[in-house]
């Protein structure tokens, strides 16, 4: 069966992503989906404040997924639901399984990643001691206490101060529980600051920066944790490690992009962002592939997805319609203080700007951007405060960079 | 009236609880957890030990050879994976390669087959990824793994299926001798009787022989810890790496496992009891090694470590005898390294030379050793997928997103021989949640299933059984 358009993953992204492609002409697409309706993770983001960018007001999950499922709805995108993607080639060929149908292989002229991101596990971080029940990623906590409507534990503590994690620490106190404390690794929070203030500050729950669990206690059910502050190089300090009762441990150390499918197509990815390698019309390295959302690079803001993700709609209509580009390419690189920028490679030839992202390496204040090629400035910017919790971008008209002749390189002086 | 109950539900209480069902004896397994396999069984490098490791004229080294004879054989017919990968024992030094010669003459003597000294350069085309200073090693074509929960889960199941019954959360508490043999208490009051009791109880079984009077092997504690790479850096090595044994001990391994996993480990500390922890030292002490034995060992693919314990025994080989003071009490017992590979053979020894002396061994005619071949569903074609899927449609309905496990296989799992009710007994039959997320997308699915097909409450679901429960309640 040939589609023009197969976009995976039914979350905001592909939400996005299937509404900008059709209004741009693509009317042969299908949405896949695994989970039992589209929405993707906003479905269990039952807090609000997202939308405040894209729309100017504070929706909850649901309600800024429900914006783009109408959408998809009124123009009567095809979608399946339930359905998994096992497998893809980078002739564009899919299979996939579902009740229903059973394993079945479809083909497209053009996919859309679109698969999100998963949480990085506590099994990755050599935490000692035993294997109890009451672990959890925040992600999954928030899955039972929003979606199926059970309480994991009544006395938390959380590990990471990511907005998951905080989010968390609000939500298990209103469900009253007891939140102890969220230890975050590094000297300052990967969380975004309101967060940091409305779900930590607001609940006096402690923030302790620079700590880490260093061991795990409990037989069946975890019945406590130590917690030691760490030196420079992160490593425990013993000689500080205080014992801490809990029921419950969150974990929330980590959002990767969920790329199983992308590596099976030989899709090249990125080892700084853990997503795929892209021009600045979101397509990757194998032709008539294209990657939005999380699944590209872990956004902080939905509002940043739902755009990328309708750039890269209308990049596939083009796609679609006029085949692959010839480009004129300059690759864009990390410099000093930036751990990546997207996308990698830009096309000269490109139209009027291209919107380039980064996060920075540490927190700086009255941060310098500046982005160079070879000797040559090509723009300069400055910021009060950058942190590497919150993505940035700057905007780099193309007649900017339309005869560089080197790479352009981002990087942060402070 | 049992003819013969097996105390322990580990590999080796499994492969004999089989091997007795191929006669018409009523037979009974007794485990104190909540599901077969949690001990020792559990938690250990899945090694088919080729067999010139064990000292010459021991049990371990006859146990070893026959084991790894019969392996291949008993995993085709029960359905479980094994993979003859090779075993190579590398010298980084001088002293290291005359103990490999060692172990080659050894090996002769133990009478095994296929074993070689290979020199650098070889050892640097089969293996890659090994450290420059390697110089040499040992070349074991016997070696294999298998997954050894996978093994004895297979081996309950398929004894089960042929009659045998199995309690769990049976920990034995009293044995008192009757007329017609034993009768066994648990720590919570149910009773069993049987004619023979076969303890095969791990780290329990000195505790259990001292409950008849039997006070002729003890059994300490050695803990083991490991850590487990994602799949995605599978193909590190391709064969069991051993480092040489030294005065320092044993080293520790990197092998692949056969779901494609780098396992690390394990350490060897003697423990004061039986402590499934993992420690700050313990890990860091495998990666000190690792990295000495390997170049560039992908640490950060790391999605998991855990642990196990070593049941030895102060006699240093396996205890395999009828008690010389209880009758119709067999001991099986101190089965550390090489256990695993012995299993089946030791089943066999078991039931044919001690069993048989107080039972006459009539062959049980509807005796099918057949388990259903292996069916993790990912590893069939399409068409064969196709077809369970129109059957039963819960086949197409992917759980776990990172090992592509099916609702249907989760179904399954507990409702089979041996039949899972909790959600790590679910993983040890699917390997739901083994996967990089580590069941972050799978578990909340996982436990649904579970309190769907057994009729509870989720919040009665336990990862492990006992008071494991991983939900409290419901919200507000």
């Amino acid at each position: 069966m040939m589609y023009e358009l197969i976009i995976i993953g039914g979350g905001p992204a592909g939400l996005a992503a299937a509404i900008s492609a059709y209004d741009n002409g693509v009317k042969n697409l299908l949405i896949i989906e695994r989970e039992d309706c589209l929405g993707g993770i906003l479905n269990q983001c039952i807090h609000n404040g997202f939308g405040l960018q894209r729309f100017k007001e504070s929706l909850t999950g649901p309600e800024y997924a429900d914006r783009f499922i109408q959408g998809v709805l009124e123009r009567k995108i095809p979608y399946k639901i339930n359905t998994t993607v096992l497998s893809l080639t980078k002739d564009k060929e899919i299979t996939a399984i579902n009740k229903t149908d059973g394993v079945f292989i479809l083909k497209a002229k053009a996919i859309i990643l679109a698969m999100g991101c998963r949480e990085r596990s506590k099994g990755a971080l050599d935490i000692a001691g035993s294997r109890p029940a009451g672990l959890y990623s925040a992600g999954t906590c928030q899955k039972y206490v929003n979606i199926k409507g059970y309480m994991p534990g009544k006395n938390v503590v959380i590990l990471g101060s990511g907005d998951i994690g905080l989010i968390m620490a609000r939500r298990m106190t209103l469900e009253g529980a007891k939140v102890h404390a969220v230890c975050e690794l590094m000297p300052y929070s990967s969380g975004l600051k309101r967060n940091i203030s409305q779900c930590l500050d607001d609940f006096g729950i402690p923030l302790l920066l620079s700590h880490t669990i260093t061991e795990i206690e409990g037989k069946d059910r975890v019945t406590g944790v130590k917690i030691a502050k760490v030196d420079e190089n992160r490593k425990p300090i013993l000689s500080t490690e205080k014992h801490y009762d809990c029921d419950t441990v969150l974990f929330s150390v980590g959002l990767i992009p969920e790329n199983e499918l992308s590596k099976d197509a030989g899709v090249e990815l990125s080892p700084k962002t853990k997503g795929a390698v892209v021009y600045e019309n979101r397509e990757t390295m194998v032709e008539g592939i294209f990657a939005c959302g999380n699944v590209l690079q872990v956004h902080d803001l939905v509002d940043f997805v739902s755009e990328e993700a309708e750039l890269t709609g209308k990049s596939v209509a083009e796609y679609i319609k006029n085949g692959e580009k010839q480009r004129n390419v300059v690759n864009a690189i990390n410099g000093k203080n930036v751990s990546y920028v997207l996308p990698q490679k830009i096309d000269k030839n490109a139209e009027k700007f291209v919107k380039l992202f980064f996060r920075v390496t540490g927190s700086y204040k009255n941060a310098k951007i500046t982005l160079k090629s070879g000797d040559k400035v090509l723009l300069e910017k400055t910021k009060k405060i950058v942190v590497p919790g919150e993505m940035e971008n700057i905007i780099v008209p193309i007649n900017l960079i339309k005869d560089v002749k080197d790479d352009i390189i981002l990087s942060v002086e402070v | 009236m049992f003819d013969i109950a097996v105390i322990g539900g580990g590999v080796i209480g499994a492969t004999i609880l089989r091997e007795l069902t191929k006669f018409s004896l009523k037979v009974i397994m007794l485990e104190k957890e909540s599901d077969v396999s949690m001990g020792q069984s559990r938690a250990n490098s899945g090694i088919v030990h080729a067999g010139y490791d064990a000292i010459p004229n021991t049990n371990k080294a006859k146990f070893n050879k026959l084991g790894n004879e019969m392996m291949q054989d008993y995993c085709y017919e029960l359905g479980v994976k094994y993979v003859n990968n090779g075993s190579l024992v590398v010298a980084y030094d001088d002293e290291q390669m005359k103990t490999l010669y060692t172990l080659l003459e050894r090996g002769k003597q133990n009478q095994i087959k296929d074993l070689s000294i290979i020199d650098k350069d070889q050892l640097f085309i089969l293996e890659p990824s090994l450290s420059r200073n390697a110089i040499g090693a040992l070349y074991a074509k016997r070696g294999g793994i298998v997954c050894p929960y996978e093994l004895t889960i297979a081996s309950v199941g398929n004894a089960m299926d042929n009659g045998a019954k199995l309690e769990l959360d049976f920990e034995v508490d009293k044995i008192i001798k009757t007329q017609n043999g034993y009768l066994i208490q648990s720590a919570s009051g149910k009773k069993v009787e049987s004619k023979m009791i076969i303890n095969c109880a791990g780290y329990g079984s000195q505790k259990i022989a001292n409950l008849v009077g039997d006070f002729s092997f003890k059994i300490g504690a050695r803990r083991g810890e490991y850590i487990l790479l994602d799949r995605e850096s599978g193909d590190f090595v391709k064969r069991t790496i051993f480092a040489t044994p030294t005065k320092n001990g044993k080293g520790i391994l990197i092998t692949p496992t056969v779901d494609g996993n780098i396992l690390l480990g394990p350490t060897a500390e003697e423990i004061q009891e039986n402590n499934t922890n993992t420690t700050a030292l313990g890990l860091a002490k495998i990666k000190t090694i690792a990295s000495s034995m390997a170049e560039k060992v992908p640490f950060y693919n790391t999605i998991t470590s855990f642990s196990g314990v070593r049941a030895f025994c102060d006699r240093n080989d396996f205890v395999i005898e009828e008690s010389k003071v209880a009758k119709n009490f067999i001991n099986v017992a101190g089965i550390e390294s090489p256990g695993l590979t012995s299993a089946p053979g030791v089943a066999k020894y078991v039931v044919e030379e001690l069993v048989s002396k107080s039972f006459e061994l009539n062959k049980n005619q509807n005796f099918n050793g057949v388990r259903k071949p292996d069916y993790f569903f990912n590893r069939l074609s399409i068409e064969e997928k196709n077809k369970i899927i129109k059957e039963n449609p819960s086949y197409g309905n992917i759980v776990c997103r990172c090992e592509k496990i099916t609702e249907g296989e989760i179904i399954r799992a507990v409702t089979e021989n041996p039949k899972a009710t909790t959600i790590d007994a679910v993983k040890r039959r699917t390997r739901a949640g083994m996967g990089r997320c580590q069941g972050g997308f799978c578990q909340p699915r996982v436990a649904e299933i579970i309190a769907n097909v057994l009729g509870v409450d989720l919040k009665d679901v336990t990862k492990n059984g006992g008071k494991s429960n991983i939900i409290i309640g419901r919200t507000k």
